[in-house]
């Protein structure tokens, strides 16, 4: 049975997590996915749920209570946002490392100095080389299916990573959207019973976590992490398809959006896909053949997926909601370059960083980026390669 | 006893990681499964002076035992016997609080040099 509901993000997040019924949950607070862990509090309070929810004095807390639970043998989950998502960070790094398959969402926003709350994706792009998965959703609808889906993803037996689902801040986590949620019965069924292959508390085993290693094991346990990293890719696949039998909706490493014919495409992540799908249909009502590529997981970065989908471009514009401060463009930008860089095919490449603390991505800009690939393309000439959309110069 | 090796983290266990064991063979994420282990890994290659034992002056009162901080030193029936040189550290505790002075401390460097110049002899 569909239940076609209205919901915002957070509130879709919030009944993901209702229906995977996690054992522990820990968290702490921080706008904007402060309601998520607000309704879920109240779903532990009116029995909705058997978990047992933690209240933590901190994110870095929040994370190492979560990971504990995880260790020992829970199905554990937390959810976080910016500077709270910046101070787990240390944490993150360990959970991935100790291949703990904790499921923790993240409503992206900017990072502190100067004070801001709204969307921008620098606290996710801060923890993209920690090793855990990190899927992005364009709605809600996408960010409740992520939710469901990264328990399988975090859970197999092949990857056993942590997984982070990343949706826009205010955006998408605080706008009512309409969405199908499964039932109930549905979700249990999928996600399945968790026995994990090794936990703290099986007194049955000694198992010792967590464990001091030196320059003559680190780097193999490091590559393990990136052979893990490796069968995502696989994994993310799978559970897409299977994921479409029970809800009618197929989820890829990517969504190609009209590129199979398309001169000029964008490639751009979360909320902001949504318009520049938007604008590509006007243009292409126009004669343009424009597309968008949406990367849906970012790590591990589907680059086999990526180039695959724009070998037949002639221009593309990655838009970065982040900077780096290399002066060398955002972070998705030097992926998809270097992933593109082995064609040895004349792609130009160009980065555009938007929307930095939540400035709205018009849908006037998007289509000024495919004026400009339409220029680059008929001049063959790249003036400046990374700009900034919106920026007042 | 098997050879001591002086490239750290090389000691072998008899069960358990070995360090020629490549990233699939390893365990995951370094998880340990038997109690204990410590005891198969070498740590006592980084040692630069290595203490030795003097038997006529040693009157067997066991302090560099109790005082030795990496268990490092045998005893047995309540005498003093031998140090355990693929785990001790070389830190000389045990020659500082020796009442009798019968533990002497000598550059392992030196041992080297010596071990040397006997295998040219021969
Ligand atoms: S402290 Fe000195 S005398 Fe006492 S047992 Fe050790 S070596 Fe022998
Ligand atoms: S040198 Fe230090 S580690 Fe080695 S036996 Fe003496 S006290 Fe123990």
């Amino acid at each position: 049975m569909k239940n076609r509901v209205a919901l915002t993000g957070n509130e879709a997040v919030a009944q993901a997590m209702r229906q995977i019924n996690p054992d522990v949950v820990a968290a702490y607070p921080i706008t904007p996915s402060t309601e998520v862990v607000q309704m879920f509090s109240s779903f532990v309070n009116n029995g909705k749920v058997d978990t047992e929810f933690v209240t933590v004095e901190s994110e870095h807390s929040a994370m190492s209570a979560t990971m504990g639970a995880s260790a020992a043998g829970a199905r554990a989950m937390t959810c976080t946002s910016s500077q709270g998502l910046a101070y787990m960070f240390e944490v993150v790094y360990v959970a991935a490392s100790m291949r703990l398959p904790i499921v923790f969402p993240v409503a992206n926003r900017a990072l502190s100095a100067p004070i801001n709350i709204h969307c921008d994706h620098s606290d996710a792009m801060g923890i993209k080389q920690s090793g855990v998965i990190q899927l992005f959703s364009e709605n809600a609808q996408e960010a409740y299916d992520n939710m469901i889906q990264a328990i399988r993803i975090a859970e197999h037996p092949d990857v056993l990573l942590p997984v982070s689902v990343n949706y826009d801040g205010f955006i998408t986590s605080h706008a009512l959207d309409v969405l199908e949620i499964l039932d109930d019965d549905t979700v249990k069924e999928f996600i399945g019973e968790y026995h994990p292959q090794e936990a703290l508390l099986n007194v049955n085993e000694q198992l010792s976590m967590g464990n001091f290693d030196m320059y003559d094991y680190y780097f193999e346990h490091k590559y393990q992490q990136v052979a893990a990293m490796e069968n995502a890719k696989r994994v993310i696949e799978e559970v897409g398809k299977e994921y479409a039998k029970i809800s009618g909706r197929t989820y890829g490493l990517i969504e190609a959006y009209k590129l199979d014919d398309a001169d000029m495409a964008i490639v751009v992540m979360n909320s902001a896909a949504g318009s520049a799908k938007g604008v590509c249909d006007e243009l292409r009502a126009k004669g343009l053949k424009v597309g968008v590529l949406k990367p849906r997981a970012f790590r591990p970065f589907p680059h086999e997926a990526i180039v695959d989908a724009l070998k037949g471009v002639k221009a593309v514009a990655v838009l970065d909601r982040a900077e780096t401060f290399s002066t060398l463009g955002g972070p998705m930008f030097a992926d998809v370059r270097t992933a593109l860089y082995d064609l040895k095919a004349d792609i130009k490449v160009v980065n555009y960083v938007y929307g930095l603390g939540g400035r709205d991505l018009r849908l006037e800009d998007v289509e000024q980026v495919y004026n400009d690939l339409g220029d680059i393309i008929k001049t063959g000439k790249v003036d400046k390669f990374v700009r900034y959309l919106g920026l007042r110069e | 006893m098997t050879p001591f090796n002086r490239n750290f983290g090389q000691g072998r266990s008899r069960e358990g990681i070995t360090p020629d064991m490549n990233w699939r063979e390893l365990t995951k994420a370094g998880n340990i499964y038997e109690p204990g282990n410590a005891n198969t890994y070498e740590t006592g290659d980084w040692r630069t002076i290595r203490p030795m034992w003097n038997e006529e002056r040693c009157i067997h009162c066991l302090i560099c035992w109790r005082y030795c901080p990496d268990a490092s030193i045998f005893s047995t029936d309540g005498k003093f016997d031998g140090f355990d040189y693929k785990h001790c550290k070389g830190c000389g505790i045990c020659a500082n609080v020796c009442p009798t002075h019968a533990i002497d401390m000598i550059s392992e460097d030196e041992i080297d040099e010596q071990k040397e110049a006997r295998e040219n002899e021969e």
